[in-house]
């Protein structure tokens, strides 16, 4: 396809401020504010007063429509048990335990005042728990979230030598704050897909904090396609040596929709392999997403692999993609490391190629956006979420067809 | 026995510096199982006819009437040309990444005849015209022209040629950048497709080699956007021989 420079945002910078965080002065009482060198020296809070409010000029929140996420950043959450269901599979369970668990913040903590805000308000955390040497794929579905304010905070832990596949499935109304630590034990192999297909009107805002153990994999990918505002960071710690981290992201925005993800992988250990492929299409006006991809080789990081790309594909006029990829490197002993970026409008000699083999127009934008969000879709290898995907996109783009005839 | 007929064509493309004209009043008529060969220098318009026939929306057709049966295909959309039997080879076939060439082709057939194809014998179609071509099955799996060499983009165009049986089909350079092996199994493929078809053919070249295994009845001289001369295959060799300076002289 052809990829011509759109409305892409590129941006390398690598060191940041803290005042452009907001961050408060703190406990060491000098009040003075320090220049943040790297990626891993972002502040981190679970408390969130210890974040100033947001106005929307912070690096991490300048990209999000912030006047819509008050109630999120500033206001009170309900931070009571929220309502699920799950498939059964042997060797995965769930509970609810307290926050001072252990296991609760060892995956991560908040680099953001709304992801604080929900670690203090929950009142509990859902442990999903993956025994080891099990081989299981289990789907979570929340469709009754609801229209209050609320906090969710999720652990999953997969046991060392675990093989697993974990779906969240998202539909419903949301007005959701969410953590979910993921925890892969020494060569466990897991795979947490979150799917938001949610009403029109939800509000998603979700940290994913990752912890790689020892020689294990994990592969997260986040599909998002309904909702109002969404807004998911998720970050891979690759503590030990020899872990590999998949991060995928699959985004279709539409009218008046923005989709947003800042990515963030630490290649914290020697010999660590991260891939980040994050492919979306926009369509219609005011159709807005954020990919922001930052990847920290540390001094530990030696023989590190690492490649991060992200394509957006431009339906129609009235849409902007920003895109941002960050490189940082602290060790000169690499394996590798690259990245691209590129928005590229719709190639109309691919619709004219397929028209002129008997495809009609509107089939023909269906086969293009889908071959486009394919290399995503096949990698998640779960079929039958790709048929599901593949239905979703189509009725995405019958809307989008109705919608421009009228 | 179907006629293809254009009428007094004039085109237009939009450029940075306005409208420019291609075609100044082509006329060309060709019925089934006849192959047509149109020959000139580069820049003539050739690839504009190619396409002001497959109906891209980059050429605006100004004045004049293209008709299949009597139907107006200038009425039509670029799909439903191609559904009333019009085929055109690019000279550049479109990468369209993600789609494989089985999906593609698969979709393709439906959209032509109006319903899926029995599934057994399609499989069996399909591997039967590649095997012809020489294409080796893994293309099948592969993304729809992405990373197929030049050859290999053109054989993909006479694969789809031979499955969707059309009733006309405009050839634009499919000889350019074949060595003499894949000019060969090329050729070979649209003397089947015309054999099973009736396939009436217009072929745009610049060189004779290819008319060695695809034999014109007519050859076309095209220059400065209309047909400058008529002939039959001698013509051909004349152009070799000649040039086409004496035309160039005469449109000046
Ligand atoms: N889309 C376009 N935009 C601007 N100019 C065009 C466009 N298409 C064709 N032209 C111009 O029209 C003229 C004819 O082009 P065309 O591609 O039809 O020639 P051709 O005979 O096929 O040439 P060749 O032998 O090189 O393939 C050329 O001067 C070309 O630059
Ligand atoms: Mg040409």
């Amino acid at each position: 396809m052809s990829l011509a420079p759109d409305t892409t945002t590129t941006d390398t910078t690598t060191t940041t401020i803290a005042e452009q965080l907001g961050i408060k002065a703190h406990s060491d009482g000098t009040g003075r504010v320090a220049p943040v060198q790297t990626r891993s020296a972002r502040f981190k809070s679970t408390n969130p007063e210890d974040f100033e409010a947001v106005n929307g000029r912070e690096l991490d929140w300048k990209l999000s429509p912030v006047a819509k996420l008050t109630a999120f950043t500033a206001g009170e959450l309900d931070g009571s048990r929220f309502p699920y269901s799950a498939t059964e599979s042997a060797g995965v369970s769930f509970s609810w335990i307290p926050v001072t668990d252990p296991r609760v913040g060892s995956a991560g903590i908040p680099e953001d005042r709304a992801s604080a805000n929900a670690w203090t308000a929950a009142t509990e955390v859902l442990l999903v728990s993956i025994g080891a040497e099990d081989v299981s794929e289990i789907t979570i579905t929340r469709d009754a979230t609801g229209q209050t304010p609320r906090a969710a905070h999720i652990v999953i832990e997969a046991a060392p030598f675990s093989k697993s596949t974990i779906i969240i499935r998202n539909t419903g109304d949301a007005q959701l704050v969410e953590n979910l630590e993921i925890l892969v034990g020494e060569s466990a192999n897991l795979s947490v897909i979150s799917v938001q297909q949610w009403n029109d009107d939800a509000i998603h805002l979700g940290s994913h904090f990752a912890r790689i153990g020892r020689d294990a994999s994990l592969k997260h990918a986040l599909v998002s396609l309904g909702g109002d505002v969404i807004r998911i960071n998720p970050s891979a710690h690759l503590a030990e040596a020899g872990g590999s981290v998949d991060l995928l992201g699959l985004y279709f925005a539409d009218a008046g929709q923005h989709i947003e993800q800042q990515v963030y992988v630490f290649h914290d250990a020697p010999q660590t392999k991260s891939r980040v492929t994050y492919k979306g299409a926009l369509q219609g006006k005011g159709a807005r997403t954020v990919w922001v991809g930052d990847v920290l080789i540390g001094a530990k990081g030696t023989g590190t692999d690492s490649y991060e790309q992200n394509r957006n594909l431009v339906l129609s006029e009235g849409t902007r993609a920003d895109s941002i990829p960050n490189l940082e490197i602290e060790t000169g002993d690499i394996a590798g490391a690259g990245h691209a970026s590129a928005t590229g409008r719709f190639d109309d000699e691919q619709l004219f190629y397929l028209q002129a083999r008997g495809i009609n127009e509107e089939e023909a934008r269906k086969l293009v956006v889908r071959g486009f969000l394919n290399e995503i879709v096949q990698q998640l290898h779960v079929p039958s979420l790709e048929e599901d995907i593949h239905a979703a996109l189509d009725i995405e783009l019958e809307n989008v067809h109705i919608a421009s005839v009228n | 026995m179907s006629t293809l007929k254009i009428t007094d064509l004039h085109v237009s493309v939009e450029t940075e510096q306005g409208t420019t004209q291609i075609l100044r009043g082509v006329d060309l008529t060709i019925n089934s199982g006849e192959t047509h060969a149109i020959m000139g220098p580069n820049g003539s318009g050739k690839s504009t006819l190619a396409y002001t026939i497959a109906g891209h929306p980059k050429y605006k057709v100004e004045s004049g009437s293209i008709t299949l049966d009597g139907a107006d295909v200038l009425a039509m959309t670029v799909d439903e040309r191609a559904r009333a039997g019009l085929f055109l080879a690019m000279q550049y076939p479109v990468e369209i990444p993600g789609v494989t060439v089985t999906n593609f082709l698969r979709t393709a057939k439906t959209a032509i005849d109006g319903e899926a194809p029995a599934i057994r014998n399609w499989i069996k179609d399909v591997r039967v015209a590649m095997e012809s071509l020489r294409m080796d099955k893994t293309f099948a799996e592969r993304n729809v022209n992405e990373g197929f060499s030049g050859g290999e983009k053109k054989r993909h165009e006479i694969l789809q040629l031979e499955l969707l049986k059309p009733r006309f089909a405009v050839l634009d350079e499919t000889d350019s950048g074949l060595d003499v092996d894949a000019l060969k199994i090329v050729s070979e493929g649209v003397n089947r497709a015309k054999e099973a078809t009736g396939l009436g053919i217009l072929l745009i070249t610049h060189y004779t080699r290819i008319l060695r295994y695809i034999k014109p009845d007519f050859v076309h001289v095209f220059v400065n956007g209309r047909v400058a001369e008529e002939g039959g295959p001698e013509l051909a060799d004349r152009l070799e021989n000649e040039g086409y300076d004496r035309f160039l002289e005469l449109a000046v």
